[in-house]
């Protein structure tokens, strides 16, 4: 596993496994596919870290890959650099998790073969999408991710999961479609399709009115995939009604691979980062910050609360990315990590009630701290992490945040920041007290704790988000700080591809 | 010129049709407009001046041919296309079995 | 074919029916053939072949074309042909890198040329025709099913 050849190796993995599973899915025992997911997921983690190591000790900062032989810009190549290593074992880390927790989890729903061929799927264009280096191959890569996301929402077909399924396809549709146009006119302008190419191109042409509007474009196709303010709709209704695994997916890295990752890349290495964009980035994610941690509080179905608190950490993230500092793209990505962590993790422990108790609703449960120990310990950890209380991951993510604002100088923001945070907190104080503490009502005096699959994958994330923040000894420093390197040097990233 | 502007004249006609019908058949038509109308865009970015289809054939000396890359990138696209119409048709047909009705105003399970 | 006169359509449509339907199964599969030599290929192609058999749907009722293709087999024969494809692209790697066009090239303008892009179009158009006429029996069992409003 030295060389160069394992890139190609993350899209062909879960594309083989997923229509392998749907072909055998009938006749094979449910022992061999349930292995033949876990390790798929176990072999792509595995190879997300062997990229890391392959990347540390080579002499270039980026390893790229020519499908075909053929040449870029003539060929679509694929690119490992920093950034994409660190989404790779961000993206992988939830899967495997995941996949180990639906192992119990999806016995009430009907089908699995086909639920592991869709998810598959799904993890095939996450991946692709991340190591791609041709603007195309990203759009093709991004749809086969939302149309496989938007056949999960609906998996369990019940009336809610229909309506929400069809709200979240036709603004998805449309969303794609902005970026389509985006993308023709970009060709349009500069007649290739490489990113790195089309950064050297754009550098050396003045700027016309045609790259804001582009830009106007993009932020609208790649801003309601990523679940921000004004675009925000679907995210509220599409969570509840998908099963638990799905939403813990789909909040956890699907929003931030397919809208912030592919925001970040074609933002900054490719259109190039001006003022303009970064206050147009801050201005949104605050508005995001503010507005969805008010609704979420008035909440109560516990998954709508998630998925309202979920706009507001994305909030956060593209807060601390259009500052544009060194610190403030450093505080932003070490968000991202932190919160694929511990929202996968709430809406894990929130699928754990649900399968014991068959209820979502705050005001139906009470007292389950005695029955389900496990999930109530783990629900206590994430919520303490996403709160911002040492010495959990989340304190330091949202510490360096509020540093970088301040030291560029824009106060409101960093006490928007401030504000969000308490906000945060009393909500998950809403959810530990009338989920876990108090009185046991009737009727659930004989449920049992979750099996043991899904009580293995709580605690699994449960023990990164206690051990997040040794990410920032400097030993460990160098996982963030490549990935915010390949960012600040904007387009100067093109001549390290083309050679 | 006025090719581009009929092309965004197509898109209003399907952006219309999105916002503002109560069917759900007709909002996924009013969908289907926007995609070909961007579709028919990208295709018409690649037009050149005096010059012909892409096709090379035997025995032929070609001077300028129309950019072959958009034509390859639109069929990608219609295939999409016809991907999520496939799963909005399937959506639409399993409402109306739960629904009974396919009027978006009295579908409404979800609020708040 | 089962010729009951209350499924389908009327006998004008019928007849016609039966004298065309191997001409666009045999087109389809000609513009699949030729995909490197003339535009079409394995999507275009694959269309072509998945409507011979809706129309042959459409003409004399569903049970035509459920009763000899079920969903089962619609559904691997799809696998097979996606995992057809990814098997090709594999087959680079023993060349040099992913996706590589490894077989002998031969001259311009021949059938038998241009490495693996023909066996490409057969393993997208397998995929191709079965995939929608899978989505067609899907929505017509549905359509069966449902109970009277």
């Amino acid at each position: 596993m030295n060389s160069v050849n394992i890139i190609p190796l993350f899209v062909i993995i879960p594309l083989f496994s997923a229509f392998f599973i749907s072909l055998i899915g009938r006749f094979a025992k449910r022992a061999y596919i349930n292995f033949l997911s876990v390790i798929t997921c176990l072999s792509l983690l595995f190879l997300s870290f062997s990229g890391l190591n392959l990347l540390r000790h080579s002499a270039v900062p980026a390893l790229v890959y020519k499908i075909g032989g053929w040449v870029p810009p003539f060929g679509i190549c694929m690119v490992l650099d920093g950034l994409a290593n660190f989404m790779l074992i961000t993206v992988n880390l939830v899967a495997f998790f995941v996949s180990v927790y639906s192992l119990s989890y999806m016995e009430k729903y009907t089908d699995r073969p086909k639920f592991l061929t869709l998810f598959f799927l799904m993890l095939t264009g996450m991946n692709g999408l991340i190591v791609t280096g041709d603007l195309f191959n990203l759009f093709v890569f991004l749809e086969i991710a939302s149309i496989s996301s938007y056949a999960l929402v609906a998996f369990g077909t019940e009336a809610e999961e229909l309506e929400a399924s069809f709200k979240y396809t036709i603004m998805g549709t449309l969303a794609s479609c902005f970026i389509f146009l985006g993308i023709a006119f970009l060709y349009g302008f500069t007649s290739t399709l490489n990113m790195a190419d089309m950064a050297n191109i754009l550098s050396a042409k003045q700027n016309i009115w045609l790259i804001n509007f582009v830009a106007v474009l993009f932020f609208m196709g790649f801003g309601l995939k990523a679940a921000l303010m004004p675009f925000h709709g679907w995210i509220a209704d599409a969570h509840p009604s998908a099963p638990a695994s799905i939403s813990a997916m789909l909040s956890g890295v699907l929003i931030k691979t397919l809208g912030i990752y592919a925001l970040m890349r074609v933002f900054f290495n490719v259109l190039g980062m001006t003022d303009a964009y970064c206050s147009v980035l801050m201005f949104l994610g605050s508005l995001s910050i503010i507005i969805a941690v008010i609704l979420a509080l008035s909440q109560f179905d516990l998954k709508r609360l998630l998925a309202y608190s979920s706009i507001s950490q994305i909030g956060y993230i593209v807060l601390g990315l259009g500052l544009g500092t060194p610190l403030g793209i450093l505080g932003g990505l070490f968000h991202l990590f932190n919160h694929s962590v511990f929202k996968s993790l709430l809406f894990l422990t929130s699928g754990s009630i649900d399968y014991s108790t068959g209820t979502r609703d705050l005001k139906e449960m009470s007292g389950l701290k005695e029955k389900l120990p496990v999930t109530a310990n783990t629900n206590l950890i994430a919520s303490m992490s996403i709160s911002g209380i040492p010495p959990f991951s989340g304190f330091f993510s949202k510490l360096i945040i509020i540093f970088a604002c301040i030291q560029k100088g824009c106060i409101g923001y960093a006490l928007i920041a401030v504000i969000g945070s308490i906000l945060t907190l009393t909500t998950f104080a809403k959810v530990q007290k009338f989920a876990f503490f108090g009185e046991l009502k009737e009727k659930y005096k004989a449920i049992k704790e979750v099996p043991p699959a899904m009580k293995f994958s709580m605690i699994g994330l449960a023990v990164i988000c206690i051990l997040g923040g040794f990410l920032l000894f400097p030993s460990l420093r160098f996982f963030l700080n490549d990935a915010a390197g390949v960012l600040l040097e904007g387009r100067d990233y093109a001549k390290i591809i083309l050679k | 010129m006025s090719l581009y502007l009929l092309c965004l004249a197509l898109f209003c006609v399907g952006l219309y049709g999105v916002l503002r019908k109560r069917n759900i058949v007709k909002i996924i038509i009013g969908l289907a407009i926007i995609e070909y109308s961007i579709n028919l865009f990208f295709v018409l970015l690649g037009y050149r001046f005096h010059g012909r289809a892409p096709i090379d054939a035997q025995d032929q000396n070609i001077l300028n041919m129309v950019d072959p890359l958009p034509q390859a990138l639109v069929l990608t696209s219609i295939v999409i296309g016809l991907a999520v119409m496939a799963v909005l048709i399937s959506i639409a047909l399993r409402l109306y079995e739960k629904y009974g009705t396919f009027d978006i105003t009295k579908i409404k399970q979800l609020k708040g | 074919m089962i010729d009951n006169p209350k499924a389908g359509m009327s006998l004008i449509v019928k007849t016609i029916t039966r004298l065309i339907m191997g001409l666009i199964l045999l087109f389809g599969i000609y513009i699949v053939l030729h995909g490197h030599l003339s535009p079409g290929g394995g999507f275009a192609g694959g269309m072509i072949i998945a409507l011979s058999f809706v129309h042959l749907m459409l003409a004399f009722g569903k049970e035509a074309v459920t009763s000899k293709i079920s969903k089962n087999l619609a559904s691997n024969l799809e696998s097979i042909g996606a995992l057809m494809f990814l098997s090709i692209a594999a087959i680079g790697f023993f060349g040099g890198s992913f996706f590589l066009n490894i077989l002998k090239k031969g001259e311009p303008f021949k059938l038998f040329s241009a490495g693996t892009i023909p066996l490409n179009n057969l393993a997208i158009s397998l995929k191709v025709s079965v995939g929608l006429l899978a989505i067609f029996l899907a929505l017509v069992i549905l359509e069966g099913t449902k109970k009277e409003i």
